[in-house]
C-alpha cells in the first residue's frame, strides 16, 4: 500500500472554544439540585399512611428529594420507628417523677469513668516480678471421678463427690519446684485452659477443683514479691470460673419464653436453676480451708442474683468480715481487692461494705509490722520498703473503688482516718492515686506537709512525690500555691541520690512545670536533670523517661522559638546518645513543629535547631534503614523544608536549598522535594517580576534552574528524573531560558531508553509502559510550544523523540507504540495551525518563528507519512486470529484521530478512515453501541459550518448488525 | 438399647414435707411399642442401723447389724399388663406423705450408723424375654417447721489453756486467751450456725482456728446403746496469724444431707455437738 499524505484538518481553537463551552445557567433558589442538602418535607408522615401507595408514586409526588434508602421501604423504616419510640422514652424520663429511677439505674452499672481492673493488669504483670524459684502445689487429677456411674442414686452421687473433694485436700497432690517465673505463669495458663476443658467436658467437680486449688495458692506467701502478680494470674482463672458458673446457671433459665432480661427478679429464675445455684453454694460453704471457700464464693457471688433480691447486700459484708480471719495482712488486702473488685462489678451501688473493708484493713494495719511479718521478711531477704510496696496495687484498687464518684466528705473522712494513722506513706500514697486529682491537686500544699512528716524508713519518698506530682498533671492546684508547690517538691526531688529515682519523679513533675510555668522554669528544670543525669552515664538507663520529658515539653510548648531559646534544651536533646532513642526523640520534635508550625518561618534559632534535628534522623539512614522508616524521616523533612520561607528574600531561600541538598543527599524524597521547592521559587520570581525579568532576576533564575540541571541526576528512581526533567524545562520556559529549557529536554529524550521494562511501585513489579505513555503525553503536550533551536534542524526534539520511541524495545504484546505514534499525529497537527493553541508569554512559538513557511509544512508532512506508515504496519501484523480485538480496537481509535485532526475533504484520507471503520467492523469485535455513537456524532458534526464534508462520509460508513 | 424409664419429681430439690403429696410422672421412652406384664410403682422409706465396730468389735459389728426398720412402705399399680405404644409416655402419680400408726416420718439422714432414706422405686414387669425395668430415684423428707419460734440461746465462752481437755502437759503450752460467742447454741437446721470469737492475746503465732462440727449417733441393740461421734465438717474460719482483739466472724452452713435436728427415738439418736479447735 502507498504511503499516505496527511492532510491536517485547519482549525480555529478560539470558535471551537466558543461553541463547545457549556452555557452558564443560574441556578435558581429552590431548583433541584443532586448537591443540594435533603430538605425533609412535612409530608413524608403521611406519606408514610397512604400503605396502598407504592414507593415510586410517592416519590414522583414530591417535588423535593427523598432519600432513596427511606423511599425503598413501604412504610416507616424499623430503625427510625425504634428511635422514634426510644425518644418518645428517653424524654418521659426527662420529667422529674422518672428522673431518680435513672440515677438509680445510673448506680447500678459502673460508668467508663471507672478505671476497669483490665487496665491494672499488665501494669501489676510487668512491675512485680521476681527471678527466685517458686513452686506450685497441685493435686494431679485422679482418675476416680469418672468412674461414676450415672444410674447411682442421688446420694451416692453426692458421696463420692465429697469424697472427691476430701481427696484433693488429702492426698494425691504433688508439689512443683523450681519453677521459674515464666514456667509458673505458664502453669497457671494450663489450668485455666483444664478448667475450661473440664468445664466443657461437663466435669464440674473437676472445675471446683481447679478452682480450689489455684485460690488455694494464694495463701502461700513464699516468694513474696512475686505475690501481686500471683494474685493477677488467679483471678483471672477465678473471674473465668464465676464466669462459667452464672452463665451455665443463667443457660438454665432459658425455657419457651426465651432468655431472661439483664435485671431480672428470682422469682422469674425457674427451681432447677435455683437449685443448681444452691448447691454451687453449698459447697462451697463446705470447703474446709478458709482462703479458697472465700475466694471461690466471691467468685460466683454474682449468683446470689438468681437467689434472693437481697442476696449480694447480705453476702457482701458476711465475706468482708471474713476476711478477719486471714492472718497474713498482705493476703488478707488482696482478697479485700478481690471482694471490692468483685463487689464493683455486681453491685456497685453497696458502697458500704467497700468502706467496711477499708476501715477493717485499717484496723489490721499494726499487723504489717508485726513479728510474724518480719520474721518471714527477714527469710526471705525482702527489705521493709519493697514490701510495703507490694500493697500498693491493692490499697490503690480499694480506694479507688471507694472514690469512685464518692462525696468530697467521704473522701475528707477517708484522709482523716489516714492521718490518725500517723501519716502512714503507704496509705498516703494510695490516696493520691485513688482519689480524684481535682480533689488532690486542690490540697497539694497539705500533701506536701504530710510527705514530708513521713518518716524516712519504710515506704519510700519518691513515690509519694511521683504521685502526687500525676496529680498535678491532671488538675490544677490553687493559683496561688503553684509556684511554692513546685519549689518544695524540687527542692526533694533534687536531692534524690538514686538516678532512677530522680528522673522517675522529675519526668512526673516537668509536666506539671510545662503546664503552669514558662520557659524559664522548664529551663531551670531541664538543667537540672541534665546535672544529675550527666554523672556516670546515668542517662543511659533513663532513655524512656527522658523520653517522655521531652514529649511533655513539646506538648505544651507549641511556639518553636521560644522553646528553642531555652538554652538547656538542645544540651538536653545531647543526652540522646544511643542513635535509635535520638533518631526517635527527633520525629517526635519534627511531628510536633509540622502538626503546631502555623505559618512558615524564618527564624534562625529554629532553622539552626531543626536543620540540626533534621540532620540527625538523616544521617541515621544507612543501607540497613527499612524504606518505611526512610519514607517516614523524609516525609518529616520535606515538612520542615516547605515551612522554611524568607519572604522577599530568594537569594536566601535558595542558599537554604542549597544546604539543604548537601545535608540530605541520602533521602531521594528530600531532593525531589528541593528540586520542586527550587522550581517554585523561579515561578515565584516570575511572578513578582510579572514576567519581566531584570539582569539579576534572570541571573537568578538560571541559577535555580542551574540547581535543578544538576541536583536530577543524583536520583535513582527514572521516572522521578523524567518528570523534573519536564517539571524543570516548563519552568525554564516560562522563564525564558530557552538554551536551559532545551537541555531539560534533551536530558529527558537522552533518558527514555534507560527505561526498564518492570518498575517497584509499593513493593510491588509493574510494567511501566503505562507511565512512560502517560509521561509522553505530557512531554508532547509541552514539545508543541517549544521553539525550534536555531542551529539544529527542524523540529529537532520531535525526530529525536521519534527515534528514541523507534527505538526502545517495546513489550510484545502491547499498542503502546502505535498509541504514541497516535498521539504523535495529533501533536504535528496542531504544529501545523497558523496559531497554536496556547503559548507561553515572551516565548515565540514555532508559529511565530516560521508563521506557516510551506518548507516547515513540508517537512511535518513527511513525518506525518512516515508514522502513518508505521501504524498501518502495525495493524497489519495484528491480523492473527488471537490479535483481532486489539486490530479492531486501534483501528477505531486511528479512526477516531482522523475524525478529529485530518481533513477528510481529501480523498485518500477519506478513503482510509472508510477503510478503518471496515476493518474494526470485520471481524465483529467492535463494540456496536460505541460504532452507533460515533455515527451519531459524525452526523452531528456534518451540521456544522464547513462539515458538509461529513454527510458524505457518513452514508459511506456501514454499521454492521450483529447477527 | 429399647426402652428407658426414669422418674421425675415434680420439685426440683425434690424435699418434701411430712403429710404433703409426693408427685411426679414416670416417663417411658421407647422406639417400638413395649409389651410388659405391669408397671409398678413403690414408695419406701427405711432407717438403717449400723453398729460402730469401735463400741461392740468387729464380728458384732458385722453379723449383728441391726434389721433396717421400715418407715413407710406403699405400692401402687400404674399400668395394667398390655402395651404401651412407641414413642415417649408419661405417666403422672401421687403419693400422700402420712405417717402409719406410730411409725414416724423421720428426716433424711445419711449418717455414718444411721441412715434414713427414702426412695421411689419403679418396676416393670416384663414377659420371660426381656429383662425387668427398675429405677430408682430418692427423695428427701423434711420434717416441718416447728411451731412456735425457737428462742435464740447465745452462749458466751472462752478458752485459755486451763480449759482444754485431754491435754497431757499443760505446762508446756503456750499462754493464750479467747473469746467468744455463738448466737445461738440451739439452731435453726436451714440457717448457719453464726458467732464471733476474738483471740485477746497468744503468745505463739496462731496458725489456724477451725470449726469442727460433730455428729453422735447413739443405736440400741441387743447389748445396750453405741454412742459414737464422728466428724461431719471441719471449716477453717482462721489461717495465719490473726489480728488481735480483732472479732472473726463464726459462720457455718450446716450440710443438710448429713445433718438433721437432734432426734430421739427408742432405738436411736443423733446429736450434734460443735467443738472449736486450735493449733
Amino acid at each position: 500500500m502507498a504511503a499516505f499524505p496527511w492532510h491536517p484538518r485547519s482549525r480555529n481553537y478560539t470558535s471551537e472554544f466558543e461553541s463547545c463551552r457549556l452555557e452558564a445557567v443560574l441556578v435558581e433558589f429552590g431548583d433541584y439540585h443532586p448537591l443540594k442538602p435533603i430538605t425533609i418535607t412535612e409530608s413524608k408522615t403521611k406519606k408514610m399512611v397512604r400503605k396502598g401507595s407504592t414507593s415510586s408514586t410517592s416519590s414522583s409526588s414530591s417535588s423535593s428529594m427523598i432519600d432513596p434508602l427511606s423511599s425503598v421501604l413501604d412504610g416507616t423504616d424499623p430503625l427510625s420507628l425504634f428511635a422514634a419510640t426510644a425518644d418518645s422514652v428517653t424524654t418521659a424520663a426527662n420529667t422529674d417523677s422518672t428522673r431518680k429511677k435513672r440515677d438509680k439505674d445510673d448506680s447500678l452499672v459502673v460508668g467508663s469513668d471507672f478505671e476497669p481492673w483490665s487496665s491494672k493488669r499488665g501494669e501489676i504483670l510487668a512491675r512485680y516480678t521476681t527471678t527466685e524459684k517458686l513452686s506450685i502445689n497441685l493435686y494431679m487429677s485422679s482418675e476416680k471421678g469418672k468412674a461414676t456411674t450415672p444410674g447411682s442414686a442421688v446420694s451416692e452421687k453426692v458421696r463420692t463427690r465429697l469424697e472427691e473433694l476430701d481427696d484433693l485436700e488429702e492426698g494425691s497432690q504433688k508439689e512443683l519446684l523450681n519453677l521459674t517465673q515464666q514456667d509458673y505463669m505458664h502453669r497457671i495458663e494450663d489450668l485455666n485452659q483444664s478448667l475450661k476443658d473440664a468445664w466443657a467436658s461437663d466435669q464440674k467437680v473437676k472445675a471446683l477443683k481447679i478452682v480450689i486449688q489455684c485460690s488455694k495458692l494464694l495463701s502461700d506467701t513464699t516468694v513474696i514479691q512475686f505475690y501481686p502478680s500471683k494474685f493477677v494470674l488467679i483471678t483471672d482463672i477465678l473471674d473465668t470460673f464465676g464466669k462459667l458458673v452464672y452463665e451455665r446457671i443463667l443457660s438454665m433459665c432459658l425455657d419457651n419464653r426465651g432468655s431472661l432480661p439483664d435485671n431480672f427478679t428470682p422469682e422469674s429464675v425457674n427451681d432447677t436453676a435455683k437449685e443448681t445455684c444452691l448447691n454451687w453454694f453449698f459447697k462451697i460453704a463446705s470447703i474446709r480451708e478458709l482462703i479458697p471457700r472465700f475466694y471461690v464464693e466471691a467468685a460466683i457471688l454474682k449468683c446470689n442474683k438468681f437467689l434472693s433480691k437481697m442476696g449480694i447486700s447480705e453476702c457482701l459484708p458476711r465475706l468482708t468480715t471474713m476476711i478477719r480471719g486471714i492472718g497474713d495482712p498482705l493476703v488478707a488486702v488482696y482478697a479485700r481487692a478481690y471482694l471490692c473488685r468483685v463487689g464493683m462489678e455486681v453491685a456497685p451501688h453497696l458502697k458500704e461494705s467497700l468502706n467496711k473493708n477499708f476501715f477493717d484493713f485499717l484496723l489490721t494495719f499494726k499487723q504489717m509490722h508485726g513479728d510474724t511479718v518480719q520474721n518471714q521478711l527477714v527469710v526471705q531477704c525482702v527489705e521493709i520498703p519493697l514490701y510495703l510496696t507490694l500493697y500498693s496495687p491493692a490499697i490503690d484498687w480499694i480506694l479507688q473503688c471507694i472514690a469512685y464518684r464518692a462525696p468530697e466528705i467521704l473522701l475528707t473522712e477517708m484522709m482523716e482516718r489516714c492521718k490518725k494513722l500517723g501519716n502512714n506513706a503507704l496509705l498516703l500514697n494510695s490516696v493520691m492515686s485513688a482519689f480524684r486529682a481535682e480533689f488532690i491537686a486542690a490540697r497539694s500544699m497539705d500533701f506536701i506537709g504530710m510527705i514530708k512528716e513521713c518518716d524516712e524508713s519504710g515506704f519510700p519518698k519518691h513515690l509519694l512525690f511521683r504521685s502526687l506530682g500525676l496529680n498535678l498533671a491532671m488538675a490544677d492546684p490553687p493559683e496561688c500555691d503553684r509556684l511554692q508547690i513546685l519549689n518544695e517538691a524540687w527542692k526533694v526531688i533534687t536531692k534524690l541520690k538514686n538516678p532512677q529515682d530522680y528522673i522517675n519523679c522529675a519526668d512526673v513533675w516537668v509536666e506539671y512545670t510545662c503546664r503552669h510555668f514558662t520557659k524559664r522554669e522548664v529551663n531551670t528544670v531541664l538543667a537540672d536533670v541534665i546535672k544529675h543525669m550527666t554523672p556516670d552515664r546515668a542517662f543511659e538507663d533513663a532513655y524512656p523517661q527522658l523520653q517522655s520529658i521531652i514529649q511533655k515539653i513539646i506538648t505544651y510548648f507549641h511556639d518553636f522559638s521560644v522553646l528553642f531559646s531555652a538554652e538547656k534544651f538542645l544540651p538536653f536533646l545531647d543526652m540522646f546518645q544511643k542513635e535509635s532513642v535520638r533518631v526517635e526523640v527527633c520525629k517526635c520534635i519534627m511531628e510536633a513543629f509540622i502538626k503546631h508550625q502555623q505559618d512558615a518561618t524564618k527564624d534562625p534559632v529554629i532553622l539552626n535547631a531543626l536543620l540540626h534535628v533534621c540532620k540527625t534522623m538523616h544521617d541515621s539512614v544507612n543501607a540497613l534503614t527499612l524504606e518505611d522508616e526512610k519514607r517516614m524521616l523524609a516525609s518529616l523533612i520535606n515538612g520542615f523544608i516547605k515551612m522554611v520561607s524568607f519572604g522577599r528574600d530568594f537569594e536566601q531561600q535558595l542558599s537554604f536549598y542549597v544546604e539543604a541538598r548537601s545535608m540530605f543527599c541520602n533521602l531521594e524524597p528530600v531532593l525531589v522535594q528541593l528540586v520542586h521547592s527550587v522550581n517554585q521559587l523561579a515561578m515565584e520570581t516570575r511572578k513578582v517580576m510579572k514576567g519581566n525579568h531584570s539582569r539579576k532576576t534572570a541571573a537568578f533564575v538560571r541559577a535555580c534552574v542551574a540547581f535543578c540541571f544538576i541536583t536530577i541526576p543524583s536520583l535513582t528512581s527514572i521516572f522521578a528524573r523524567l518528570n523534573l526533567y519536564l517539571n524543570s524545562g516548563q519552568v525554564a520556559l516560562a522563564n525564558q531560558c530557552l538554551s536551559q529549557a532545551d537541555a531539560f529536554f534533551k536530558a529527558a529524550v537522552s533518558l527514555v531508553p534507560e527505561v526498564p521494562k518492570m518498575i517497584n511501585i509499593d513493593g510491588k513489579m509493574r510494567p511501566s509502559e503505562p507511565f512512560l505513555l502517560e509521561f509522553f503525553c505530557n512531554f508532547f503536550s509541552t514539545l508543541l510550544i517549544v521553539p525550534d533551536h536555531p542551529e539544529q534542524g527542524v523540529l529537532f526534539l520531535v525526530r529525536g523523540l521519534l527515534n528514541v520511541i523507534q527505538d526502545y524495545t517495546w513489550e510484545d504484546n502491547s499498542d503502546d507504540k502505535v498509541r504514541i505514534y497516535t498521539n504523535v499525529l495529533h501533536l504535528l497537527s496542531a504544529m501545523t495551525q497558523e496559531t497554536y493553541i496556547y503559548h507561553i508569554d515572551k516565548v515565540d512559538s514555532n508559529d511565530t518563528l516560521y508563521g506557516g513557511d510551506s518548507k516547515f509544512l513540508t517537512e511535518i508532512n513527511k513525518l506525518c507519512e512516515a508514522v502513518i506508515a508505521q501504524i498501518l504496519d502495525h495493524l497489519k501484523t495484528l491480523g492473527q486470529e488471537e490479535t483481532l480485538k486489539r486490530q479492531s480496537q486501534l483501528a477505531l481509535y486511528f479512526f477516531n484521530s482522523i475524525l478529529a485532526h485530518g481533513d477528510l475533504r481529501n480523498n485518500r484520507l477519506n478513503q482510509l478512515s472508510v477503510n478503518l471503520w471496515n476493518l474494526a467492523q470485520k471481524h465483529g469485535f467492535a463494540d456496536t453501541k460505541t460504532m452507533v455513537k460515533t455515527l451519531e456524532y459524525i452526523k452531528r458534526q456534518s451540521k456544522q459550518p464547513k462539515m458538509s464534508h461529513f454527510t458524505e462520509l457518513a452514508l459511506r460508513l456501514p454499521l454492521q448488525s450483529r447477527t | 438399647m429399647g426402652t428407658a424409664l426414669d422418674i421425675k419429681i415434680k420439685r426440683a430439690n425434690k424435699v418434701y414435707l411430712c403429710g404433703e403429696v409426693l408427685s411426679g410422672v414416670v416417663v417411658i421412652t421407647s422406639k417400638d411399642a413395649v409389651q410388659h406384664q405391669g408397671v409398678s410403682l413403690t414408695m419406701e422409706g427405711s432407717v438403717n442401723l449400723q453398729l460402730s465396730a469401735k463400741s461392740v468389735g468387729v464380728f458384732e459389728a458385722f453379723y449383728n447389724s441391726v434389721k433396717p426398720i421400715q418407715v413407710i412402705n406403699s405400692t401402687i399399680e400404674m399400668v395394667k399388663p398390655g402395651k404401651l405404644p412407641s414413642g415417649k409416655t408419661e405417666i403422672p402419680f401421687e403419693f400422700p406423705l402420712h405417717m402409719k400408726g406410730n411409725k414416724v416420718l423421720y428426716e433424711t439422714y445419711h449418717g455414718v450408723f444411721v441412715n434414713i432414706q427414702y426412695t421411689l422405686r419403679c418396676d416393670m414387669r416384663r414377659s420371660l424375654l426381656a429383662k425387668d425395668l427398675t429405677k430408682t430415684c430418692e427423695f428427701i423428707v423434711h420434717s416441718p417447721p416447728q411451731k412456735g419460734k425457737l428462742m435464740p440461746s447465745p452462749v458466751d465462752f472462752t478458752i485459755t489453756p486451763e480449759t482444754l481437755q485431754n491435754v497431757k502437759e499443760r505446762a508446756s503450752l503456750p499462754k493464750f486467751f479467747i473469746k467468744g460467742h455463738l448466737n445461738s447454741t440451739n439452731c435453726i437446721i436451714t440457717q448457719p450456725l453464726t458467732g464471733e470469737l476474738v483471740v485477746e492475746n497468744a503468745e505463739a503465732a496462731v496458725k489456724s482456728i477451725e470449726l469442727q462440727l460433730v455428729r453422735v449417733e447413739t443405736c440400741g441393740c441387743a447389748e445396750g446403746y453405741a454412742r459414737d461421734a464422728t466428724e461431719i465438717q471441719n471449716i477453717q474460719i482462721a489461717e495465719g496469724d490473726v489480728c488481735r482483739s480483732l472479732s472473726i466472724p463464726i459462720y457455718m452452713v450446716f450440710p443438710r444431707l448429713f445433718t438433721c435436728p437432734t432426734l430421739e427415738t427408742t432405738n436411736f439418736k443423733v446429736e450434734l455437738l460443735l467443738t472449736d479447735c486450735h493449733m
